[in-house]
């Protein structure tokens, strides 16, 4: 594909004073102001009440906005149909084999069969899960759940992927493999991610930029590009740059986290 | 020993240690009372003499059961979607729903005779009475208790209304179902029996196991009481039994009920 000079790509999503608030009180995102790229991967971290898993639910159309304006792809949210969601829990039907719960949302698309069935096998190729499409959820571990919800998510061949807190439920071993998969898998894919996590190691493992927000009331109160080059493996994790990145974000989030509390925060 | 084995042998032996309990009991009683418990030949006569006659009557009694109880199935699955899909149904049926179930069936008895005549129908009626509340409550439950990330899965993907009743509300909710479906199973043939000892008729050689209870009664036959109660139980047992097979078939590939044992 060759790519429009980057000065004339219009950003993927794009969100202006956005604001959300629920009854009375501070508001959970306080007049938000940010672009996203095509292809970036944006980890967005920060203190428990902070508006992170609400932004993905406005992205996403499952809560309107409160004021501002929020766009997908120059679109308002709700009418994008290439957007895929993965939740903390896997959310799989237990009743349906795992090829049947990843062609859940095509079938709700009223996709034709075939089209269904390629897809689904090409989605659990890529979380290697191909010999447990006839499998019921209960016969598979709490990591082979989530590849198949993620699974479910690429079958929709989405343009953006929310994740909010995915591999939270993971022992370590297995959150580090399946981000390592899922870097592998955006090697050979084009979307952009937001990700919404508590773990300081993986947002700087996976993303190209960390957003660390405040809470009371919602806001980002840093925008860190990671630099570090991709294609990233496990070697990428030993990696001194690696390193020294995953204390710096880590003393910022400290720096939040103590001054939380306080209104008026530095940005 | 093997388990396997433990699993059938201790039923039986707990079945024959009964047994030979109730012939010594019998046995123990002065000659005066002893019509009170008949001994083992005796109830083996009571079912060689009235075989034919309780099997014609359980047969009769099973199938009003099992037409109150498909009825009780059907409209309480119908039922339960409606008010599963509207809050307003059902905060404006529920008590009635309750009320259904609290009708007593001797009062009403005597009305239904009144209304669509003794035998078949009415004994249909009462069974449906019966049989329905369990339904309704485990079904419009189950409809209602799926996870909430789940409905906004659906609701993410744009599903409509009927895609999330028919591809996550009602498969969700079939565990539930199939639980009231247990109780009502039980429920069933007892109700069946009942009714047709209140509304039942002997015209037409057409009388149910209660009907028939009441003859022996009224003819002081004990063992053939004795029976009729093994009779009731058996058909009991068959309507169980059938439901639980339907639950397995359904539930076994995937619900965790029936995981295998780790042990």
């Amino acid at each position: 594909m060759n790519a429009p000079a980057a000065s004339t790509v219009p950003p993927l999503i794009r969100m202006q004073a956005l604001t959300k608030r629920f009854g009375a009180g501070l508001p959970v995102l306080d007049a938000l102001s940010l672009d996203v790229a095509v292809g970036e991967f944006v980890s967005l971290i920060g203190p428990s009440g902070c508006g992170k898993s609400t932004l993905l639910r406005l992205l996403s159309g499952l809560t309107p906005a409160s004021g501002g304006h929020i766009t997908v792809a120059g679109r308002p949210t709700g009418e994008t149909g290439d957007l895929a969601y993965v939740f903390q829990d896997p959310t799989l039907l237990p009743w349906l084999k795992v090829a049947e719960n990843v062609e859940t949302l095509l079938r709700l698309r009223r996709m034709p069969a075939a089209e269904r069935r390629r897809r689904s096998a090409a989605a659990l190729g890529l979380v290697r899960l191909t010999d447990k499409a006839r499998a019921y959820p209960r016969q598979l571990s709490g990591g082979q759940r989530m590849r198949v919800s993620l699974a479910r998510a690429l079958a929709l061949e989405p343009r953006l992927i929310l994740l909010d807190e995915p591999f939270g439920a993971l022992d370590e071993m297995t959150r580090d493999r399946i981000g390592e998969e899922l870097l592998a898998i955006r090697e050979r894919q084009q979307w952009t991610a937001l990700f919404v996590t508590h773990s300081v190691a993986e947002a700087v493992f996976l993303s190209s930029r960390i957003l660390i927000f405040a809470a009371n009331p919602g806001r980002v109160v840093h925008d860190l590009p990671i630099t570090l080059p991709y294609p990233r493996n496990h070697d990428t994790r030993l990696a001194p740059a690696y390193l020294g990145l995953v204390a710096e974000v880590s003393a910022k989030l400290r720096a939040v986290e103590e001054s939380a509390g306080t209104i008026f925060t530095a940005a | 020993m093997n388990p396997r084995l433990l699993r059938w042998l201790l039923p039986v032996l707990l079945a024959a240690g009964f047994l030979v309990g109730w012939q010594v009991l019998h046995g123990q009683l002065s000659p005066s009372r002893r019509f009170l418990l008949p001994d083992l030949a005796g109830l083996i006569g009571a079912f060689r003499e009235h075989g034919a006659v309780l099997a014609r009557a359980a047969g009769y009694t099973g199938l009003a059961a099992l037409g109150g109880f498909g009825l009780a199935v059907v409209v309480a699955v119908v039922a339960s979607v409606l008010l599963a899909s509207s809050e307003l149904a059902r905060t404006a049926l529920y008590p009635y729903l309750m009320i259904l179930q609290m009708v007593p069936v001797i009062v009403i008895a005597p009305i239904l005779i009144l209304w669509v005549g003794p035998g078949w129908p009415s004994v249909i009626i009462v069974t449906f009475l019966i049989s329905f509340f369990p339904l309704v409550v485990n079904t419009t439950q189950g409809l209602l208790s799926v996870e909430l990330a789940q409905v906004d899965l659906f609701r993410m993907a744009r599903a409509s209304r009927l895609q999330a009743m028919f591809l996550l509300r009602v498969p969700a909710a079939l565990p539930y179902f199939f639980t009231g479906l247990r109780i009502s199973a039980i429920l069933a043939p007892i109700g069946a029996l009942t009714a047709d000892y209140i509304v039942g008729t002997t015209s037409g050689g057409r009388s149910g196991l209660g009907i028939t209870a009441l003859l022996f009664s009224a003819r002081n036959e004990i063992p053939a009481l004795y029976a009729t109660a093994i009779t009731g139980c058996l058909l009991g047992f068959a309507f169980v039994g059938v439901v639980s097979g339907l639950a397995w078939l359904t539930l076994h590939r995937w619900h965790d009920s029936y995981s295998p044992s780790d042990k």
